[in-house]
């Protein structure tokens, strides 16, 4: 049955990718500006030179044909070249992607570590100080752009991770906290509390596997969340990143950047929810 | 908590109805240079200082208000349509017309939202005149940020199309169109009103967002985003603590905004 759905999601995913790759496309395609070539101006062009690059751009505006090429070089690991940077997508992703997954990944870290360090004890030690505190603190900065977030995480001299998990946090916390408060108040955790059972033996035995599916997808939908916010982070804080070539190709019109960036954020989005809700699914269907 | 939520309510009526008569409470116009003043800290004639074009400050945040609150709505107002359109056609017919549009809701879904406003905006033009730069800020944020809506607006028909007054209408031989004007749509009104209510500080934020990205309104037009870009200069802003203006009442805005009716769209 895992399998069965694991299939299906997988299936579902990648057709959702090759749309996102389409739509990417067609919009290239149909952009203002697109057909324009400044190469066209270069004085030194032959007139053969010239319409070789004409039959070029209006070979390029057959949308579907377009899109099969590049998708075929996808596959051939030809990403396309940088106009504005001056090299090939494939060499300023390999070196950006680990700088974003670093700061993704302390985002992610701090965010949720903050977040289950103010939910855990209110929801296990009845503590509701500590989730009060942890609901201002999320409302605060759930009023914040994130582009504030990081501007103001750069100008205290945090690390860029800092301004991520800021973003993620208030989100992470807001969700939890309801959810550990709903499996407080169930029927079976009040029963275990009223015969008497250990605070950690209710929580991991009867709570955790209560919340656990709703936490995987959280964790899915988190990762988004972070990845969204690299990009005003790494802009801000100049950190060499995914997020600030995406802005490098939006402002300075770098198109085939811009698809293959958006590939890129599609596919590891799609990935991880993936994953996540097949995690959920597997924590549902296994018998206890 | 009442009293919380009606003290947000009073910051904000106050804050739209400042916008909205901006032209006669600013006391400058916003684009006016006084090149003799640029720079100078508050004063009388300038409460909240000039900048470095020597504009004023109030005037210019006073306009930002308007523009960037006006542009919330208006996109919030645009996604909430095209949520509706697209989720009460896919709850309603069902069958294939309901998984190729949910399909391509999981589409735009499937890109995290400031990505995907800074890829579209990439694709339109940029250098465009203020105004232009408005309208294509408002039509991107509110022809984008439509997925969770329509989901949310999706459920709401499919929940109702089961519901027992449903059931016994279409018993009645009540004809699908009356069926879903007169049964249907009416109760469709909260989840409509809590989705335009919730969307509305988001897009206010995406839109701060855009613009210290430099891809929002354009200049000499303020909005809160592009007012925000003046606080990339830390020397200044430790200096002048009246530049953080605009995002202590950024902040004000989203809060009374999530304060009064967002948990008023939830509970509806």
């Amino acid at each position: 049955m895992w399998f069965r759905t694991a299939g299906r999601r997988l299936l579902a995913s990648l057709g959702l990718l090759v749309l996102a790759g389409f739509g990417a496309a067609t919009l290239l395609r149909f952009a203002p500006g697109q057909s324009a070539d400044e190469l066209l101006l270069d004085a030194r062009l032959s007139e053969d030179s010239r319409e070789s690059i004409l039959r070029q751009r209006a070979a390029e505006t057959d949308v579907v044909g377009y899109y099969a090429t590049f998708l075929r070089r996808v596959l051939e690991g030809d990403l396309g070249f940088s106009r504005s940077l001056n090299r090939p997508v494939r060499e300023l992703l390999a070196e950006r992607l680990p700088v974003t997954l670093v700061s993704v990944v302390e985002g992610l870290v701090g965010g949720w570590g903050l977040a289950l360090f103010l939910t855990l004890p209110a929801a296990m030690f009845r503590r509701p100080l500590l989730d009060a505190a942890g609901a201002v603190a999320g409302g605060v900065f759930l009023c914040l752009p994130s582009a504030l977030l990081a501007l103001l995480v750069f100008l205290l001299g945090g690390p860029p991770g800092a301004a991520i998990a800021l973003v993620v946090f208030p989100k992470v916390h807001r969700f939890m906290s309801n959810l550990l408060s709903s499996a407080a108040g169930s029927p079976h955790v009040i029963t275990a509390r009223a015969k008497g059972l250990s605070v950690s033996r209710i929580f991991f035995r009867h709570t955790l596997p209560a919340i656990g599916p709703q936490a995987l997808s959280l964790a899915g939908v988190s990762v988004s969340l972070a990845l969204a916010a690299a990009i005003p982070m790494e802009v801000i804080c100049g950190s060499a990143g995914v997020g600030q070539l995406a802005w490098l190709a939006a402002t300075g019109r770098d198109l085939p950047v811009l698809i293959a960036v958006t590939m890129l954020i599609a596919a590891v989005t799609l990935a991880v929810n993936a994953l996540s809700d097949l995690a959920a699914f597997g924590w549902k269907v296994q018998p206890s | 908590m009442k009293w919380v939520r009606r003290a947000a309510l009073v910051v904000l009526v106050a804050v739209f109805g400042i916008s909205l008569f901006v032209d006669v409470i600013a006391p400058q116009p916003y684009a006016r240079q006084n090149r003799e003043v640029a720079g100078e800290p508050p004063s009388a004639d300038y409460p909240l200082g000039t900048d470095d074009l020597g504009r004023d400050r109030l005037s210019r945040l006073l306009y930002g208000a308007r523009i960037s609150l006006l542009l919330a709505l208006a996109a919030a107002a645009l996604s909430v349509s095209i949520a509706a359109g697209i989720g009460i056609t896919a709850g309603a017919a069902g069958g294939r017309v309901e998984r190729w549009l949910m399909q391509a809701t999981d589409l735009f879904l499937s890109l995290p939202w400031l990505f995907l406003l800074l890829a579209v905006r990439a694709l339109l033009p940029l250098n465009v005149s203020p105004h232009t730069s408005v309208a294509i800020t408002f039509a991107l944020l509110g022809c984008l940020g439509w997925a969770a809506s329509a989901r949310v607006m999706r459920a709401g028909v499919r929940a109702l199309s089961d519901s027992a007054f449903a059931l016994q209408a279409r018993a009645c031989g009540c004809s699908r169109t009356r069926l879903f004007l007169v049964h249907m749509l009416p109760n469709l009104r909260p989840v409509l009103l809590a989705q335009f209510w919730i969307s509305l500080p988001v897009f206010v934020l995406a839109e701060a967002n855009l613009g210290m990205l430099g891809l929002g309104v354009a200049e000499p037009l303020p909005s809160w985003g592009t007012l925000l870009r003046e606080l990339e200069n830390l020397p200044a802003v430790t200096d002048s603590p009246w530049l953080l203006a605009p995002a202590a009442l950024l902040v004000l805005v989203v809060s009374c905004l999530q304060l009064s009716f967002c948990r008023e769209g939830v509970s509806t």
